[in-house]
């Protein structure tokens, strides 16, 4: 295994980092001093069945059927897939297809609230949480629903089942939050970092090992300072403060910044022995194990200067953007964009009626002059996005080989490596769509790998 | 909220940058070194600079139209090349060398290959060459003295070589003479004396700051670096080919250079002297037709500097500078194909 030395500079600085990236304005002053404000249950949710990566739910109530919060509404199907969960009391009113933050209309249970907020009565806090088996953590997480709250939404317990040829010695939180404008993470780790620590503590009984690391941005002051102080002294775990700089918190960066581990190009972070979770999960995680509790809510971060108040809500899955922005202050101005992510990967929305997904980081508003709408001229090759590229790619060359049909030329110079991060269409003068072309290239790649595997399959 | 959402892929933000800032920040790059040759040469060096760029903008706008595309002359890029063109030319050539050096250099150096982006070569070079190989006596012969100072930077009363000629060309004559076995004893001391005023400190000052004859815009040394500080401060040019360019020159000028055997060349004056910091600078960092990856930016700097030594010592010219770009640009996409960085996590093959 690879493990080179620092780089030049890191050493001066002491702050660890990655090679490339960009440095966009941080715009996390809206809302980074900004107390989580509980939204409550809504009067009415719209929970999708589809909320992680992997299979989606099959429902298992029927339109009229009373629930409870944290009562499943959807069973996962196969075993990269989790639960679905009711996130307020009341009446199912509907199961059908809405707007999904994601993209398109997904299947959804609608349920009008009671008025009260009782919990299932399958949800119970935990005494022997402390002593579980691994296996029972990874039921009980998967059970929970519980999917990467980063943005990726990649079901947790996945995660916390390595083979048995991959080691783990290590388990990183990933509180860098590079994305502009969203403070979810920074909030809950200054707010609740007991309960991060326990969710850490979680993952490392789950995987059997010892180690630890919180990797935290240096803009963080407060949350590293939180953090120190909820970890115990002199032990495995620790606090590593990251340079500020787009994408830290991209995982292969995050560990290669805090262990000097690459992980291999295709490959997972259990290959260098290595198991990342956001921060949020973490919480999660710590409540679904100690408290009993599913996943019905989580804290993101409503924001963009159009906004009448950005907050940070903990708020119930299903809830309506267009409901949260009414009790953020509404809309003061003339807004281009409503993203949901952050400015650099999130998806941009055609509409606000869409719910909080498990996966839902934040929902940004962006002025007309804040976001690119310019078409994009010709590449005059000034090397910005080679420089910028964390995954050391040449964005310039395989944009071009995509456009030209030449997909199998641009998979042999990493097309499938890119992690579509944004930094090469962030500094490209001629606003060239590089990342919008590298999904189409990916999504064409699937398809002719699809279309061979077909044909092997019919001869 | 009124009106529609814009829905595109991510990135949802951009940094404050565009083709126009780029090019635009290179002729503001360049004023140093335009006001520069106004006050060496005159106020016929800005009226060929206008006429080059006059030029090179209406021969964009009026393809552009005929090709029914977009005209883009706004964007600078044309400004840029109309500039360099000009400050490649000799500062007494007739008016009407510029303008046909534009009109070329963007018809055949960059409108013909689709415009902006996909030219091959720089077309400002490639706009010289044409003229170098149409009008040769033009283009060698028209050079002024600098307001302050000589053609060859050094004065030396009855010698014609040395006041008919500039600093690199007296370079070459004094190493002819040096070379030859014919040459008279009197003509070999005149020449070694020639040879220690060109490398005195006089000399290279007047190199410095301008006071010599060349090209329009390659006098000032000076005002060029100025301007390039500028753009290494924006991050509009590399530091590598500029960086890889003038080492290259430097130690091989000091190895094989003089003309009195290996190690006796004078690096100072070969970077100083000539085209090359308006080339290293300027023109090989020409992002279109230099290579992207880190390395191939190195590979290619050393390339110009290999190449236009080899120019300035052996070849038919006393100035290799524009053909060496050339040349390099050539090789550009064969450079940036073997060049590519090795990808994060890649495994290399045996390992």
């Amino acid at each position: 295994m690879a493990r080179p030395g620092p780089r030049l500079g890191e050493g001066l600085l002491g702050l660890k980092t990655f090679s490339g990236g960009v440095h966009p304005p941080t715009a996390k002053e809206l809302t980074k001093n900004e107390s989580i404000v509980e939204a409550g249950p809504p009067e009415r949710v719209v929970v999708p069945l589809r909320q992680s990566l992997g299979a989606p739910a099959e429902p298992v109530v029927a339109v009229g059927d009373e629930v409870k919060v944290g009562q499943v509404i959807g069973e996962a199907q196969g075993f990269v897939s989790v639960p679905v969960h009711a996130t307020i009391s009341g009446k199912v009113t509907a199961i059908g297809r809405f707007p999904h933050p994601v993209g398109g209309e997904q299947e959804a249970v609608v349920i009008e609230g009671d008025g009260g907020d009782e919990w299932h009565e399958s949800v119970e806090p935990r005494e022997d949480a402390a002593e579980l088996p691994a296996d029972e953590i990874r039921n009980i997480i998967r059970n929970a629903g519980i999917v990467g709250l980063g943005g990726a939404a990649f079901p947790t317990h996945v995660k916390l089942s390595p083979p048995e040829s991959k080691p783990i010695d290590t388990v990183i939180l990933n509180g860098a939050e590079c994305e502009p404008w969203l403070t979810a993470d920074h909030r809950l780790m200054v707010e609740r970092p007991g309960d991060v620590v326990s969710g850490l503590a979680v993952f490392l009984r789950a995987l059997g090992c010892q180690r630890g690391f919180v990797g935290i941005e240096a803009n963080k002051p407060d949350a590293i300072e939180a953090m120190r102080v909820a970890l115990p002294d002199g032990g495995d775990l620790q606090v590593v403060p990251l340079r500020v700089k787009y994408p830290q918190g991209a995982e292969k960066q995050l560990i290669h910044a805090t262990l000097r581990r690459a992980v291999p190009a295709g490959g997972l972070p259990m290959d260098v022995g290595v198991v990342v979770q956001n921060v949020g999960t973490a919480v999660a995680a710590h409540e679904a194990v100690h408290l009993g509790r599913p996943l019905v809510q989580r804290v993101m971060t409503l924001t963009g200067r159009p906004l009448g108040r950005p907050t940070n809500f903990l708020a119930r899955i299903g809830t309506l953007v267009s409901s949260l922005i009414e009790r953020a202050g509404g809309i003061k101005g003339d807004v281009a964009k409503v993203v949901s992510g952050g400015p650099m990967m999130g998806i941009a929305q055609s509409t606000i009626d869409v719910p909080v997904i498990k996966g839902m980081s934040g929902v940004l508003l962006l002025a007309p002059g804040e976001t690119d709408v310019e078409p994009p001229a010709p590449c005059i090759r000034c090397s910005h996005c080679v420089h910028s590229c964390p995954m050391k790619l040449t964005p310039t060359t395989i944009e071009k080989f995509v456009l030209a049909g030449k997909i199998e030329d641009a998979v042999g110079i990493g097309l499938l490596d890119c992690i579509e991060c944004g930094s090469c269409a962030y500094v490209c003068p001629s606003r060239r769509r590089l990342v919008h072309n590298f999904k189409f290239g990916k999504y064409l790649a699937a398809e002719r790998r699809k279309a061979e595997a077909a044909e092997k399959e019919g001869s | 909220m009124n009106g529609r959402l814009v829905v595109t892929a991510s990135p949802h933000i951009r940094e404050d940058v565009s083709v126009e800032k780029v090019m635009y920040g290179v002729v503001i790059a360049l004023v140093p070194a335009i006001a520069g040759s106004v006050y060496f040469y005159g106020s016929r060096a800005l009226f060929l600079t206008a006429l080059a760029c006059v030029a090179a903008l209406a021969t964009e706008a009026l393809i552009q139209r005929a090709r029914g595309v977009p005209v883009t002359i706004r964007d600078g890029s044309a400004l840029v090349t109309g500039i360099l063109l000009a400050f490649n030319l000799p500062p007494g050539v007739p008016w009407w060398l510029p303008v046909v050096g534009s009109v070329f250099a963007i018809a055949i150096g960059k409108q013909v290959f689709g415009g902006l982006g996909y030219n091959p070569l720089n077309p400002a070079l490639l706009g010289r060459a044409f003229l170098l190989a149409s009008w040769p006596v033009h283009m060698t012969t028209s050079w002024l003295p600098a307001r302050g100072g000589t053609l060859s930077g050094i004065s030396m009363a009855g010698v014609d070589a040395v006041t008919q000629a500039t600093p690199l060309a007296v370079l070459r004559k004094v190493s002819e003479v040096l070379s030859d076995p014919s040459s008279t004893t009197h003509q070999i001391v005149q020449a070694r004396e020639v040879l220690s005023d060109l490398g005195s400190v006089d000399s290279l000052l007047n190199l410095f700051v301008g006071r010599v004859g060349g090209c329009i815009g390659e006098t000032s040394a000076l005002l060029l670096l100025i301007g390039a500080v500028y753009l290494l401060y924006r991050h509009f040019i590399d530091w590598r080919i500029p960086a890889a360019y003038v080492g290259t020159v430097a130690v091989l000028a000091w190895i094989f250079g003089g003309p009195s055997g290996l190690f006796t060349g004078h690096a100072l004056f070969h970077v100083l002297a000539g085209g090359l910091i308006l080339g290293a600078f300027y023109m090989a960092t020409d992002m279109v037709t230099s290579p992207v990856t880190p390395r191939g930016m190195i590979i290619f700097g050393v390339g110009c500097g290999v190449l236009t030594t080899i120019i300035r010592t052996v070849g038919g010219y006393p100035e290799g500078v524009s053909y060496s770009i050339l040349l390099m640009n050539v090789a550009t996409p064969l450079i940036d194909r073997h060049t590519r960085p090795r990808i994060f996590g890649e495994v290399k093959k045996g390992e």
